[in-house]
């Protein structure tokens, strides 16, 4: 325990570092948050180095079951810590709020508690849309890309924070080489993103803060109106193929630019899965709300639900119209698609496409088993055979999933909400999406929920980011047993 | 360094373990067996592929393409000779190391080439061309078996002796035992060492009293109980060891406990001068050896049977050496030997814990296969000029050999040694120029060429050590 301290400590050292971001941008900009930020980051320097001081003497390798402890840790204590400067710019907003919005933003959810974002100070706009950065590829494998103090222990944090069930495969031989090797493929995609926002129109500002954004599968934008604000096809059609991409495998993207060839995106089952989905997803849902006249003509249908449907499905969660507003098999259909859209390895949330397809063959499998009792039928993947244990682990993960979901829209209920709002919300939270229906619906925002029902969304999100697993196994007594 | 180990069995753990430990190197790891590699990853930081080790796929995918060495230790001679040929042929290997237990091979050399000397960049000529390799594509082989076979031979020929190293193709020694009380050295400073041998020299690397390092000093006295390693000329060791502890008469009567691969080869090592009984479980494998050995008795039993140890005198066995592939076994039956009043008995444990354990008990000599068997590796792995590496004392010390080169007036050569940098623990013991040996006195002076024995008391400053020797 006070061993899983130290090392958080020095993780917070480290998060404080980030805040330097926000301090250039409020040089820049002159908007009178440069001393809020460096009292900030010196706070949170302060707790690190007093948490690693104090128990300095705990110090020792980290066993593997450490991992879940420190991982879940670092996200609540990181998440507390970056709500500073937002308390100290809005001295109306409550640390509930805060902390939502901070949560919202490391989990790579996007949904927002706070209006007026057009006018609110650049520096506390780039605080929020860089901790989307860093909650994309994980601040613990960054942590670990940097940090050389984890050892072996690093592969427990690395499975720990990676989404995806598979997760014993290795780039390299060294831990510290595959983080590394993932943040420098995220940085060079990244920075591509804010070069193509640039050309498409956006203000470099604003191409910084939505690449940002869409990169992590986040979805928070600086204007109230999202991408709406810009009105622009270029601009929509350049976010809809980097949220593509982001919602690829990144160890799939690090393969291809070492072997300078696009061929194994082809060959990724998961991938082309993927876009299968998301393309029948298009088309049928912009034919269903074109027959149902929601649009004057075909090509505005497509564009709307192409941008809407891409943004949630991969659980970036931008908007450009309120679909809630369209007959509610369309947005249904596009929030149940984030469940299941992004890739294993990805910067998005939900259940993964992978896990579906092992869910699917499984399925298939037991029916084939009916019909011939004796057959031999592994579950196969990518022509590989998936072992059954693997099998098993996303049976449990997908009953989980759904368990907490249940349950907590249940907990919602009992708090008041409506029926479809406390479902999407949930849906939308633990996904990493950002914006439900409803009161949390794409025209409004998660200002209008009580204090408790803001607590449990939070958690949500915590939940769906470290995917279930890292959180629940510390409620367990195992856990704690000696 | 980009390194593939084949095979995730007991001596390719622990090259695994080694050789990841320095920071250096990234180790992939293949095997068939993925439970063995998943345990293996979460415990070192290492890259695992499943697969076939000769097959060029799973080659390739463990990164053959960028690899500077490939460390062939699966428990198949055919597999390992393959796979060092099919990574050369295909991917250019540069250094490939293959495990061969069988004889049958390594009688012929010409099985084997090295593609050492092939220049960098020149492309993989097929066998069968005149320019390329007629033999399997092997720079080096190692025989785990044959080298712990011939490290309890030397045990079994020195009574007294806890470690015996070789260096400089054997013409130094290195020998670790327990001073006891009876020895001409005992209760004297070391100085008096030099007087009381006329003809030859010794020198005293380390002493440990009650398991700590002591300096070994001129007016260092040795006592009773402290465990000392020395270096020596070969010829010189028994004398020495005459020095520390009473000397033991020759061993005559061996009892070897499992007729598998190590114990069958030390029966027949020593089938001509000794009188040797192996004990083997297995009746099929108890008549298979009994058959090669010609004057060995072969029984078949459990060599945890007290009755019938009793029955074969054990009390009158000079050493009793429990060889079997289960170290528990190996533990009790020593344990049991030595109670029933066996003189001496060896152990062969693998695991470190276990070795420490019994370090102060009853049994006399912990053997770790995978220590004697990983040096040779280690000092191919490191460049430069390292001939020799052995970690001692349960890998915490290590001695090595390397080549001092360089003209004069550089970091090593030319200088005395009294001027030489060396990190904390470290120590120049002896020095082979040529055919002679040299004891190392602090104004000796080394030259180029010349091969440096040294001793450290930590295992940490090797890669400094390397790096003053490289330049």
């Amino acid at each position: 325990m006070l061993a899983v301290v130290n090392v958080l400590g020095s993780m917070l050292m480290l998060f404080s570092v980030t805040y330097v971001l926000p301090m250039v941008t409020a040089l820049i900009y002159r908007d009178g948050m440069l001393l809020d930020f460096v009292y900030a980051a010196l706070l949170c320097l302060g707790v690190g180095a007093l948490a690693s001081r104090v128990t300095h003497r705990h110090r020792r390798e980290l066993r593997s079951r450490d991992g879940f402890l420190l991982v879940t840790l670092a996200w609540v204590s990181m998440s507390a810590t970056a709500t500073v400067p937002l308390m100290l710019a809005l001295p109306g907003l409550s640390f509930t709020d805060a902390f939502f919005e901070t949560m919202s933003g490391l989990s790579t959810t996007g949904a927002t508690v706070l209006t007026g974002l057009d006018t609110m100070a650049p520096s506390i706009n780039m605080w929020r849309a860089s901790l989307h950065w860093y909650g994309g590829m994980g601040i613990i494998v960054l942590a670990v890309a940097i940090l050389p103090l984890l050892g072996v222990g690093g592969m427990q944090l690395y499975k720990a924070e990676t989404p995806g069930p598979v997760k014993n495969e290795k780039l390299t031989p060294r831990i510290t080489q595959t983080a590394k090797a993932l943040w420098v493929v995220y940085f060079l995609i990244t920075a591509l993103c804010i070069i193509a926002l640039r050309l498409a129109g956006m203000g470099w500002f604003d191409a910084v803060f939505h690449a940002f954004s869409t990169l992590s599968l986040g979805g928070f934008s600086n204007y109230d109106a999202s991408i709406a604000h810009f009105d622009s096809l270029a601009i929509e059609l350049v976010l809809v193929f980097f949220m593509l991409v982001s919602a690829l495998n990144f160890s799939r993207h690090f393969i291809a630019w070492q072997q300078k060839s696009l061929r194994g995106y082809l060959r990724d089952v998961e991938a082309v899965a993927m876009l299968k989905l998301v393309g029948t997803g298009i088309a049928v849902v912009s034919l269903y709300v074109w027959l149902e006249g929601v649009y004057p003509d075909f090509f505005t249908t497509l564009r709307h639900t192409t941008f809407n449907l891409v943004s949630v499905a991969t659980t970036c969660g931008y908007v450009t119209q309120d679909y809630a507003a369209w007959p509610v098999f369309a947005p249904m259909v596009i929030l149940m698609l984030s469940c299941y859209t992004c890739n294993t390895g990805s910067t998005g949330g939900g259940i993964k496409m992978f896990r579906t397809l092992v869910l699917y063959r499984q399925a298939v499998r037991e029916l084939w088993l009916i019909v011939h009792p004796q057959a031999v039928t592994p579950v196969k993947i990518r022509r590989q055979v998936v072992a059954n244990q693997v099998v098993f682990a996303v049976l449990a993960f997908v009953v989980l999933y759904f368990g907490t979901v249940v349950t907590l829209t249940f907990v919602l209920l009992a708090s008041g909400l409506d029926l479809v709002s406390a479902f999407t919300a949930i849906i939308a939270t633990i996904n990493n999406t950002g914006p439900g229906l409803g009161v949390v619906g794409p025209a409004s925002n998660f200002q209008g929920l009580t204090d408790f029902q803001t607590w449990i969304c939070s958690l949500a999100m915590l939940l769906g980011r470290l995917e279930i697993f890292s959180v629940l196994v510390l409620l367990t007594p195992a856990y704690w047993r000696k | 360094m980009k390194i593939i180990i084949l095979g995730a069995g007991q001596v390719g753990r622990t090259a695994a373990y080694h050789l990841a430990r320095e920071e250096a190197n990234d180790v992939t790891v293949v095997d068939l067996d993925e439970g063995l590699l998943r345990d293996l990853q979460d415990r070192i930081d290492i890259r695992t592929v499943q697969g076939n080790a000769a097959s060029p796929r799973t080659l390739e995918s463990a990164g053959a393409r960028d690899a500077d060495m490939i460390v062939a230790l699966t428990n198949s001679d055919e597999t390992n000779m393959v796979a060092c040929h099919v990574a050369w042929t295909l991917f250019g290997t540069r250094t490939k190391i293959a495990r061969i237990r069988s004889r049958d091979y390594t009688k012929y050399q010409k099985l084997f080439v090295s593609t050492d000397g092939v220049p960098e960049g020149v492309e993989p000529v097929p066998v069968g061309t005149a320019a390329g390799p007629l033999g399997f594509a092997v720079d080096m082989y190692l025989s785990p078996e044959q080298s712990v076979t011939s490290y309890i031979e030397r045990l079994i020929r020195y009574p007294g002796a806890l470690q015996i190293v070789d260096f400089a193709e054997g013409k130094v020694r290195l020998v670790g035992l327990k001073a006891i009380r009876g020895g001409a050295l005992i209760g004297r400073p070391l100085r008096e060492l030099k007087s009381h041998m006329r003809n030859s020299e010794a020198r005293v690397a380390a002493l440990y009293r009650k398991g700590e390092s002591i300096e070994p000093e001129g007016d260092t006295e040795i006592r009773d109980g402290d465990e000392v390693f020395f270096v020596a000329a070969t010829q010189d060791i028994r004398a020495v060891m005459k020095e520390m502890q009473k000397l033991e008469d020759p061993v005559k009567r061996v009892v070897i406990a499992g007729g598998g691969n190590i114990g069958f080869r030390l029966a027949q090592t020593l089938d001509e001068e000794n009188q040797v009984k192996v004990i083997e479980r297995d009746s099929k494998q108890a008549r298979k050896i009994a058959a090669q050995l010609r004057n060995s008795v072969v029984l078949v039993g459990d060599a945890a049977d007290e009755e019938l140890l009793v029955e074969e005198n054990i009390d009158s066995v000079d050493v009793f050496c429990a060889l079997t592939n289960s170290e528990e076994a190996n533990i009790l039956s020593a344990m049991l030997a030595k109670r029933l009043g066996a003189r001496r008995v060896m152990a062969l444990i693998s695991r470190p814990a276990y070795a420490d354990l019994t370090a102060m008990g009853e049994i006399d000599v912990a053997i770790a296969p995978q220590t004697v068997t990983i040096g040779s590796l280690l000092a191919y792995v490191r460049r430069g000029d390292v001939v020799q590496v052995h970690s001692l004392r349960r890998g915490s010390a290590e001695a090595m050999e390397t080549i001092a080169h360089g003209a004069r007036g550089g970091k090593v050569v030319g200088r005395p040694i009294e001027d030489i940098k060396l990190p904390e623990g470290a120590k120049i013991v002896t020095i082979v120029r040529g055919d002679r040996v040299i004891m190392a006195h602090h104004d000796t002076v080394i030259e180029n060429g010349d091969h440096v024995i040294l001793f450290l008391s930590d295992r940490r400053h090797v890669e400094q050590v390397e790096r003053l020797f490289q330049a």
